[in-house]
């Protein structure tokens, strides 16, 4: 799950990391008076989404007083932002954080995530703030610093020194840095994190270590113990169908294709999107209804597919182990008397009782292509398509 | 012997007399397993299934012998319970559970650190789908009769997806000598290197097939290994060549995040270790048929 800029920043304050004073703001009323209280004389805008790379879609505003703080948000407010990460539909500001703008004299990059090589949590700095961390790895490798940390122990004072010093800090600001790594470390390992990222971790004029943008996402498995994250969760910056199929307990993910397909099983799922890409189609969506694909998960299932306008023609491959294959069939036909589909559908089944299970489909009102291979249901559907 | 468990591995079953357990346990029972009890804390000295219940693991090893035990606990008890498997010593525990959170799963890691290498239990999942050894025994979720006996050994990610091998196996005549499901999570027990491993040694497998799919080092890490140390022929299918990147699909594991990570890349990398592709999942069967002819 990932959450807000400002939320991230609350978040890390509380484990000792500095941050400019700001506010979220809902209207230009809002935003103007947030800047007031917060005082000084220049003031950041920024658009509240899902994403980085907000500067460069115009989504981050420097402003000179809080009219010019008031005007900002009002262009910003209700905007669909695109950005290289949303996708060209964009994600949607509805809030606006006001931070005082800080005098940068020098910037870098922080970031910690789960190493799966070493099973460990990993964290990365480099020199070169401000860059995202794929342009770092790409343009100045040799400024990237990794440290492993060991889970059991946590991190330790001298490995974020080691890092501080890496950077080049200043001797004076080498404990301050340590103790914002070592922050940072401590809401990766206590939050259920699964990325904390800080860039730019900024100097100031002042001589402060200042978090200028920071991005967290957080182990979904891990929500159930974490309540005050969960809170964070804003469906607005997600998929609507996705919000959808999670709510219902379905795997599923939005694609730009025209074949829906229905799986049971997230590698099988992704086997079968495969064939239709080797069959020269593009599939629609990601849907896993989970191995043992109960027929309220194929209704569900029915009904998420049949909501996409993009969907020409629909594929159904299920593999049924210890569910069989009659049960399944049934589940399918219930599914289609309750939900009326209008595109052409292409059904494989495979595993236990297959023939029996394709009797049944055979032997019901339902229209459909049936398909005896992942290979032949590909095929089918994508001819389908082309007529 | 098969190279995980075998007819006479006795199995204990932690979480018994709950739903999942319960199924499961008959099944396995049906298909020939040696399931000698199971654990329910709070409901130690009662019998399920005919079976004896205990309070802990170790009570449950010192009255049955078991060596094997399979997890069907929630997971939020679930890191909890594979290390008190662990401690009790058990030799192979599954984890059939999906939603372990992945700092729990570093620190079961962590945990069994404190065993010696002749002592540490071996974890597999969660996330997965369990053992087979066909018509010895089932440590597992899977279907038992789309596996036929014999002599090629199965390694997949996926549950559903190695299904689909088994039968595609099944339907060319070809028989499977162990299938092990290492799960979908991020961070599993097990490895593909770890389990390819102990393939190389078994004397009843012939030819290894790995089902990977996007997301970690693992394949490649197995693939690596395969080039350095092994004289078996490894096949390999990896799903997802459609995934988007930086995309969870499905499996919490199935992530492209660094480079290496896509179908497209670990199907390079893997080739150029000597590893034969099965070009598309309809195949897996007829690529397996066509190395074991070579």
């Amino acid at each position: 799950m990932d959450i807000h800029e400002y939320q991230a920043k609350k978040l890390l304050a509380d484990f000792g990391v500095i941050i400019p004073r700001g506010g979220i703001a809902y209207s230009p009323e809002n935003a103007e008076n947030k800047a007031r209280e917060i005082g000084g004389s220049k003031w950041v805008v920024k658009a509240q989404i899902h994403s980085g790379a907000r500067g460069k879609a115009g989504g981050i505003i420097l402003c000179n007083s809080p009219l010019e703080v008031a005007q900002a948000t009002d262009k910003l407010l209700g905007k669909k932002l695109v950005t290289n990460q949303t996708g060209p539909q964009g994600k949607i500001v509805n809030r606006i954080y006001v931070e005082e703008a800080t005098d940068i004299k020098k910037e870098f990059y922080l970031g910690l995530v789960f190493d799966r090589s070493s099973e460990s949590i990993m964290v990365v700095a480099s020199t070169e703030g401000g860059m995202s961390v794929e342009e770092i790895s790409k343009e100045k490798p040799e400024s990237i610093i990794r440290s492993k940390i060991e889970v059991a122990v946590g991190m330790q004072k001298f490995q974020a020194r080691e890092i501080a010093f890496g950077l080049g800090v200043a001797p004076e600001l080498i404990n301050r840095t340590a103790e914002t790594i070592i922050g940072c470390y401590r809401a990766f390992s206590e939050l259920d994190a699964t990325m904390v990222e800080i860039n730019p971790l900024a100097v100031s004029g002042q001589g402060q270590i200042l978090a200028l943008d920071c991005k967290m996402s957080f182990d979904n498995n891990a929500l159930f113990r974490r309540n005050q994250i969960s809170e964070l969760r804003d469906k607005t910056q997600e998929n609507p169908s996705e919000v959808y199929a999670s709510d219902r307990g379905l795997n599923y993910v939005s694609l730009d294709g025209n074949i829906g397909n229905i799986i049971n099983g997230a590698g099988l799922a992704m086997a079968s999107m495969d064939m239709i890409k080797l069959a020269g189609g593009e599939p629609a969506n990601f849907l896993d209804v989970g191995g043992g694909a109960t027929p309220e998960k194929i209704v569900k299932a029915f009904k998420l597919i049949s909501m996409d306008e993009k969907v020409k023609v629909i594929l159904v491959n299920i593999f049924a182990g210890i569910n069989r294959c009659d049960w399944v069939a049934e589940g399918i036909v219930q599914a289609l008397e309750k939900i009326e589909i209008n595109v052409p559908l292409v059904i494989r089944l495979a595993g236990t009782n297959v023939d029996k299970g394709n009797k049944i489909l055979r032997e019901s009102k339902i229209k459909y292509i049936e398909a005896n291979s992942l290979e032949d249901a590909a095929n089918k559907a994508v001819k389908t398509l082309k007529g | 012997m098969a190279v995980i468990i075998n007819k006479d591995t006795k199995i204990i079953i932690q979480g018994f007399t709950g739903k999942m357990g319960t199924f499961h346990a008959e099944e396995m029972i049906k298909y020939g397993s040696n399931v000698v009890g199971g654990v329910t804390p709070g409901k130690g000295g009662t019998k399920h299934l005919n079976l004896p219940v205990f309070n802990t693991v170790k009570e449950a090893v010192e009255n049955t012998g078991a060596s094997a035990s399979i997890l069907f606990v929630p997971p939020a008890f679930a890191a909890d319970s594979a290390m008190e498997a662990a401690d009790a010593g058990i030799r192979t525990c599954v984890a059939i559970v999906d939603g372990i959170p992945s700092h729990d799963m570093i620190r079961i890691k962590r945990y069994m650190r404190r065993y010696s290498k002749s002592e540490k239990m071996s974890l597999v999942g969660p996330n997965c789908a369990g053992i087979i050894s066909p018509g010895k025994s089932m440590l597992g979720i899977m279907p038992g009769h789309i596996y036929k006996e014999g002599r090629v050994g199965i390694i997949s990610r996926s549950g559903t997806l190695g299904y689909e091998a088994a039968q595609q196996l099944k339907d060319l005549n070809i028989g499977i000598s162990t299938s092990v499901g290492i799960g979908g999570d991020p961070i599993n027990g097990s490895s593909f290197k770890d389990i390819i491993g102990k393939f190389e040694e078994d004397d009843e497998t012939d030819a290894i097939l790995m089902i990977g799919e996007i997301g970690g080092p693992q394949e490649v890490a197995a693939g690596q290994f395969a080039k350095d140390n092994m004289k078996k022929p490894v096949i390999a299918y990896i799903a997802g060549l459609t995934a988007p990147k930086g995309r969870v699909m499905g499996h919490a594991g199935a992530i492209v995040s660094a480079y290496g990570e896509s179908a497209v890349e670990k199907v390079e990398i893997l080739r150029e270790f000597g590893v034969t592709i099965s070009k598309n999942p309809s195949v897996m069967g007829e690529t397996v048929k066509e190395v074991l002819s070579k």
